[in-house]
C-alpha cells in the first residue's frame, strides 16, 4: 500500500508543492465542507504546541471530520512506559489518520513506517515541521504570485530554527536567493550551506540589518531567538536583541515585500509594524488552516480534482 | 641458516595455522579485532573452530589481527558490514586448504542495526528498534535514516 504520510517537505517535488498550493487555494475559497465526514483524525501531541494543534484540529473540524487525541503528554501511557510504537498501533485502530508532534527527532519517520494509517508530522524535535513549511510556501505564493526567483531574507535564529531549514530545502526547486542574517552564535549551520551549494541555491550572508539591506527583499522571514534552546542563558541574553525589526527600517522596502514569522513572536518585530502593509504574519498563520486542510486531504488520498468537484461545501 | 629458515617457516605456520574450509579475515587493525568478532556474532558461535591472532607482523599495516573461522562462509551482506570498522580488511574463502576466492569489503548502501546514532534525541536511541543508516555516496559519511544526523565512518560507535 502506498505510504501517504508526510514526514518532511524535502520529499516533495516542485509539482507536488504546487499541487498542494492549488488544493489549499480551494480551501481558502471554501474552508467549510463535509469532505471528511465519517473520518476520524487523531492529534497526538507528545509535546505541547497550542497553535499547531489548534490549526490542525480546526482544519479537520471544518472539513467535517471528528477529532480525537491528546494535547498533554502527561495524560498518555507514555508516562507509564509505553513505547511510541504501541501508542501508534493502538491509535491506528481508531483513527483514519494521525497528526503527531513528538519531542524526539525522527519520531514521525518511524511512526510512518509502522503505522497502517497515514502520519502527518506536526514537528519532531528540532528535525522537521513540514506543515509550517507548507503554509510558508503557500503564503509566499499568495503574496508574490510565484515561488520562482525570489529574494528571501532569513533573520534571527538560523541555527536552531527548523522552519528556516525546511523552507530552505523546499525552495530548492524555485531558484531563490537566500540572505542569512544572524548572530554568529546562531548562524546558518554549515550543513545547510553545503545543502545550498549542492542544490545550486544562491545565498549571501549579512551582518548589517538596516533599510538598505531590507530594500532588496521580497520576503523578510523573521524568527524568534528560542530561549529554550540555550543551556547558557548569558549567551541567550547576549544575542536575543541583536536583530530587531523596527518600523523605520521598512522605509525603502519593495512594495511587494512581506514580513513573515512562524510565531510566536517575542520582540523581534516591533508592534507598530503590525499595521504596516508589509506585515503579513497573521495572514500567514491563517493560511495554516488551508495548507493543513490540503495536507490532511492529500494524506487521505483525496485528490485536487475531488476537492474542485466537491459538492459538500457548506 | 637452514635451521633459522626452517624455524622461521615453522613459526609462520604456527602463527597462521592452515584452515581446511572456512573464511579468513586478514589485515584487521589490532584495535578492531574484537569489534569484528562482535559484528559477525562470532562470540555466539559455539561449534566452529575460531582462531584469533593479534599483534602479528604485517608489511601492509605494521601490526595486524587475523580471524579464521572454520566451516563458515559469510554472505556478502554480512561481510560488507565490516567496511564500517575495517574498510581495508582482506577476505579469503578456503576450501580443501586452497584459497578459492579473495574478496574486498565495500560499504553497503544501508546499515541496519549495526551502528548507534550519535544524536541522543533521535527516536532510535529511545525506542526498542533497530538503527538504520544510509551511506552518502562519494563520501565517508553515513546519515541516520530517522533524524538525519550525519556521522563520519571513522567516528561510528557500534550498537
Amino acid at each position: 500500500m502506498e505510504n501517504r504520510s508526510l514526514v518532511t517537505i524535502a520529499d516533495h517535488s516542485r509539482e507536488k508543492i504546487m499541487y498542494l498550493i492549488r488544493m489549499g487555494q480551494q480551501f481558502e475559497q471554501h474552508p467549510n465542507r463535509l469532505l471528511l465526514q465519517g473520518k476520524v483524525v487523531a492529534t497526538l501531541f507528545f509535546e505541547p504546541s497550542t497553535r499547531t494543534r489548534l490549526s490542525f484540529e480546526t482544519a479537520a473540524n471544518r472539513l467535517g471530520a471528528r477529532v480525537i487525541g491528546f494535547a498533554d503528554p502527561k495524560v498518555t501511557s507514555g508516562t507509564k512506559g509505553e513505547t511510541l510504537k504501541d501508542t501508534i498501533m493502538m491509535v491506528s485502530n481508531y483513527a483514519d489518520i494521525i497528526v503527531m508532534r513528538h519531542y524526539l527527532e525522527g519520531a514521525a519517520r518511524y511512526a510512518s513506517e509502522i503505522a497502517p494509517v497515514p502520519i502527518i508530522n506536526a514537528g519532531d524535535g528540532a528535525n522537521q515541521h513540514p506543515s509550517q513549511t507548507m503554509l510558508d510556501l503557500y503564503t509566499i505564493y499568495q503574496t508574490q504570485g510565484t515561488l520562482d526567483n525570489l529574494n528571501i531574507f532569513l533573520v534571527g535564529d538560523l541555527k536552531y530554527g527548523r522552519t528556516v531549514h525546511s523552507l530552505l530545502m523546499a525552495m530548492r526547486h524555485f531558484n531563490p536567493t537566500f540572505h542569512f542574517i544572524a548572530p554568529d552564535e546562531l548562524a546558518m549551520p554549515d550543513s545547510y550551506k553545503a545543502y545550498c551549494k549542492e542544490h545550486n541555491i544562491q545565498y549571501v550572508e549579512h551582518k548589517k540589518f538596516d533599510a538598505d539591506i531590507i530594500s532588496e527583499a521580497d520576503i523578510l522571514y523573521m524568527t524568534r531567538v528560542q530561549r529554550e534552546r540555550f543551556t547558557d542563558l548569558m549567551e541567550y541574553e547576549r544575542v536575543k536583541d541583536r536583530y530587531l525589526l523596527k518600523l523605520p527600517m521598512l522605509a525603502k522596502a519593495r512594495e511587494n515585500m512581506k514580513i513573515l514569522h512562524p510565531l510566536p513572536r517575542v520582540n523581534e518585530i516591533e508592534y507598530s509594524i503590525d499595521d504596516d502593509p508589509h506585515a503579513y504574519y497573521f495572514q500567514q498563520a491563517r493560511n495554516g488552516l488551508f495548507a493543513r486542510q490540503a495536507l490532511i486531504c492529500d494524506a487521505l488520498g483525496i485528490t485536487l480534482e475531488q476537492v474542485q468537484n466537491d459538492t459538500t461545501i457548506i | 641458516m637452514f635451521n633459522g629458515q626452517c624455524s622461521m617457516s615453522m613459526k609462520r605456520q604456527l602463527l597462521v595455522a592452515a584452515l581446511e574450509n572456512g573464511t579468513v579475515i586478514d589485515h584487521i587493525p589490532c584495535d578492531k579485532v574484537f569489534q569484528v568478532i562482535n559484528l559477525l556474532h562470532l562470540d555466539q558461535n559455539d561449534h566452529d573452530a575460531i582462531t584469533i591472532g593479534l599483534n602479528l607482523e604485517s608489511e601492509r599495516i605494521g601490526l595486524k589481527g587475523i580471524i579464521k573461522v572454520a566451516n563458515r562462509f559469510f554472505t556478502d551482506e554480512e561481510l560488507n558490514q565490516l567496511s564500517v570498522i575495517t574498510p581495508n580488511v582482506s577476505l579469503a574463502i578456503i576450501r580443501g586448504y586452497e584459497v578459492v576466492e579473495k574478496k574486498d569489503v565495500c560499504m553497503p548502501p544501508t546499515l541496519s542495526g549495526i551502528i548507534c546514532c550519535p544524536n541522543p534525541k533521535c527516536i532510535c536511541n529511545n525506542e526498542p528498534m533497530r538503527t538504520l543508516f544510509h551511506a552518502v555516496p562519494g563520501t565517508d559519511h553515513l546519515t541516520c535514516h530517522y533524524c538525519g544526523t550525519t556521522v563520519r565512518q571513522r567516528d561510528v560507535t557500534l550498537c
